[in-house]
């Protein structure tokens, strides 16, 4: 309030320069600046805490509410026409340790991760050191591999499900020419993670490079000098100089990377148009199971204790990689 | 910011790639050699193909998916696809693009205002409690909003939210990325001098904001309000759930195109690249600036 208050002052102020000298009485004035000086407190020390309110309140409302209540709801019995059926403890995720499907949905998640982050930070790492080079058409270049970045997930899927077909994918097509045999993309178990970690590597691999080339020009130039001079080769200085210099950033991108492949859900929902993950489940990842458990059976409680074990998921790789990350810094 | 910046191919937006450029740069002593370009050609050429592909089936239709050899040139079919795509009963395509238009603009509006306006404060102002709330900032960004996706409907039910298009803008108004990010630049880009000065003169701090602070800002603000477009118009699971296929959003127009008996591949491409093709003309305007933001995002984050 104050500080709307002020800002009509100086408005004032503004319209009406040295209207508060023209005080008829000395008191008065005084009074009137004493007022001014209190204004113009209440707005630096209020002001602060006006500007960071609005993100606040709506993350409140939008981010941390909801994910306390996600916990609250899963310790419920809770269906979505029936409602609240009664507090059941942890009996929710109680039952996720005999539920198959999760078990299967956790790895087919965690096997999609590693088939999926380790090419995508070693290529972008490879690219980088590549652009990073004295380079004609640079601008091009980064231009090019950035652009699968702004696609849609929704078209990319479509896209990489027909390149993926079984009898009609372009992928299939180039494999029989070259004389190996067609894959059965969406219903051989490893040929579906593989199909969605390429999707996924193609949407990030640009946008890693860009990431790891802005902490790669940060390294000093002296230090490939020096070790060109003592002959190192180029492969050497990439071991033993790049890598090392960069890899707080390849930490930051594996925690990045790690936090979004826990959530993964697009990209094998359009693969394979539901939340099904293929006949048997065979790419279902934890997040597609909680979205079948929540809204096709309705079983807020239980899709909720599910989203509840992949938030601790992604703590317990968040810590898995702040302690290796503080082992490499000691031990070196 | 403008286009002009662009037309040279070299410069870039934020001052911080600028010094970067001029700067001699560090494996610069590292020649590239024949085979460096053909890679990296290769690369270009991998990533830029899966979207040339969905062009050359949206311009021709069914009949490129199924022929042998595949067809990979584009055909003349494009205005039929496109008046098809957006005739189409299920899809409400034509409302969809204009429902994520809205959408995307007014949550980048938002959220570069907001973001802002915390950044500067948490950046420039002194006040109690400004670390722990940069620490609590930095701490929400690890909560993944996606899993809130159950008490979020149930809320949306509550407001009556259901189907409009507030339910996908008012809980993306925010972003403790976009916080992050403008404190960052807020910490380097604008001068304390500057704002002190304009206190001198008398002016209160909003104004101080919005007519010194928020003129400093304009290059992360640009980067900012990019990224938060793109990400909005490209959201898929969240709309899916709360608006449904009467009011969508331009992503589940192609996800409804998806639906039926038959899949018409024409159409779904189709749709696939009506849907892209705002962003990539976004990002030929804005490319440079964007690929700038992304790279300095990188060194302060």
């Amino acid at each position: 309030m104050s500080v709307v208050k002020s800002g009509a002052r100086s408005r004032d102020e503004e319209s009406s320069p040295g209207a508060p000298r023209e005080g008829p009485d000395p008191a008065q004035r005084e009074r009137r600046e004493r007022r001014a000086a209190l204004r113009s407190r209440l707005d630096v020390r209020l002001s602060p805490y006006l500007f960071v309110s609005p993100y606040f309140i709506l993350f409140g409302m939008f981010g941390l509410f909801p994910v306390l209540f996600t916990f609250w709801i899963s310790l419920h019995e809770w269906g979505l026409l029936t409602g609240n059926q009664g507090f059941i403890g942890l009996e929710n995720y109680a039952g996720l340790l005999g539920d198959g499907k999760f078990w299967q949905a956790l790895v087919n998640t965690l096997g999609i991760f590693l088939l999926a982050i380790v090419p995508q930070l070693l290529i972008a790492l490879l690219l980088a050191d590549t652009l990073n080079r004295r380079l004609r058409f640079r601008g091009f270049f980064r231009v090019g591999i950035i652009i699968p970045y702004i696609t849609s997930i929704a078209a990319m899927a479509i896209i990489f499900g027909q390149l993926f077909g079984r009898e009609f994918g372009l992928i299939n097509y180039a494999l029989e020419m070259i004389g190996v045999g067609g894959v059965d993309w969406p219903n051989n178990r490893l040929a579906s993670w593989t199909a969605i970690a390429v999707m996924i590597d193609w949407r990030w691999i640009g946008f890693n490079t860009l990431i790891y080339l802005a902490a790669m020009q940060a390294i000093p130039r002296d230090l490939y000098e020096a070790a060109a001079i003592d002959g190192a080769s180029r492969l050497r200085q990439f071991a033993q100089i790049t890598i090392p210099m960069v890899r707080p950033t390849i930490m930051f991108t594996v925690i990045i990377g790690t936090i979004g492949q826990m959530q993964l859900f697009t990209e094998p929902v359009i693969f394979g148009q539901g939340v099904a993950g293929g006949t048997q489940g065979q790419f279902q990842t934890v997040a597609m199971l909680m979205f079948q458990e929540a809204m096709e059976r309705q079983n807020f409680g239980y899709g909720s204790a599910i989203a509840w074990v992949i938030f601790l998921l992604i703590v317990v790789f968040a810590l898995i990689n702040i302690l290796f990350v503080s082992r490499i810094r000691s031990a070196g | 910011m403008t286009t002009s910046t662009r037309a040279d191919g070299k410069e870039s937006a934020s001052g911080g790639s600028r010094r970067r450029r001029t700067r001699s740069r560090p494996g610069g002593t590292r020649e590239a050699n024949p085979l460096t370009y053909v890679a990296l050609l290769l690369t270009v050429l991998l990533s830029v193909f899966p979207l040339y592909w969905m062009f050359v089936v949206a311009t021709r239709g069914n009949a490129a998916i199924a022929q042998r050899p595949p067809a990979i040139t584009p055909g003349g079919e494009l205005t039929e696809n496109v008046v098809q795509t957006l005739q189409n009963e299920q899809a409400n395509f034509a409302l969809g693009l204009l429902n994520s238009l809205i959408v995307a603009s007014v949550t980048a509006f938002s959220v570069v205002l907001f973001c802002s306006l915390a950044g500067f404060a948490l950046a420039k102002l002194r006040f109690t409690g400004r670390n722990a709330i940069t620490l609590a900032v930095i701490l929400t960004m690890m909560v993944p909003i996606q899993m809130a996706v159950v008490p979020m409907l149930i809320m949306m039910d509550a407001f009556s939210w259901r189907g409009d298009l507030q339910a996908v803008i008012v809980p993306f108004m925010v972003t403790g990325f976009g916080v992050f990010m403008m404190r960052q630049y807020a910490l380097q880009g604008v001068p304390t001098e500057l704002i002190e000065s304009a206190r001198m003169d008398g002016c209160s701090m909003p104004r101080t904001f919005f007519s010194v602070v928020l003129p400093a800002l304009r290059p992360a603000m640009a980067v900012l309000g990019l990224l938060t477009f793109m990400q909005n118009w490209n959201e898929f699971i969240w709309p899916i759930a709360v608006l449904g296929p009467s009011n969508p959003t331009v992503q589940v127009s192609i996800n409804q195109l998806n639906e039926g008996y038959t899949t018409n591949f024409a159409l779904m491409f189709t749709g696939a690249a009506l849907a892209t093709l705002p962003l990539l003309l976004v990002f030929v305007v804005f490319g440079r600036h964007l690929i700038g933001g992304i790279m300095e995002g990188a060194i302060k984050g």
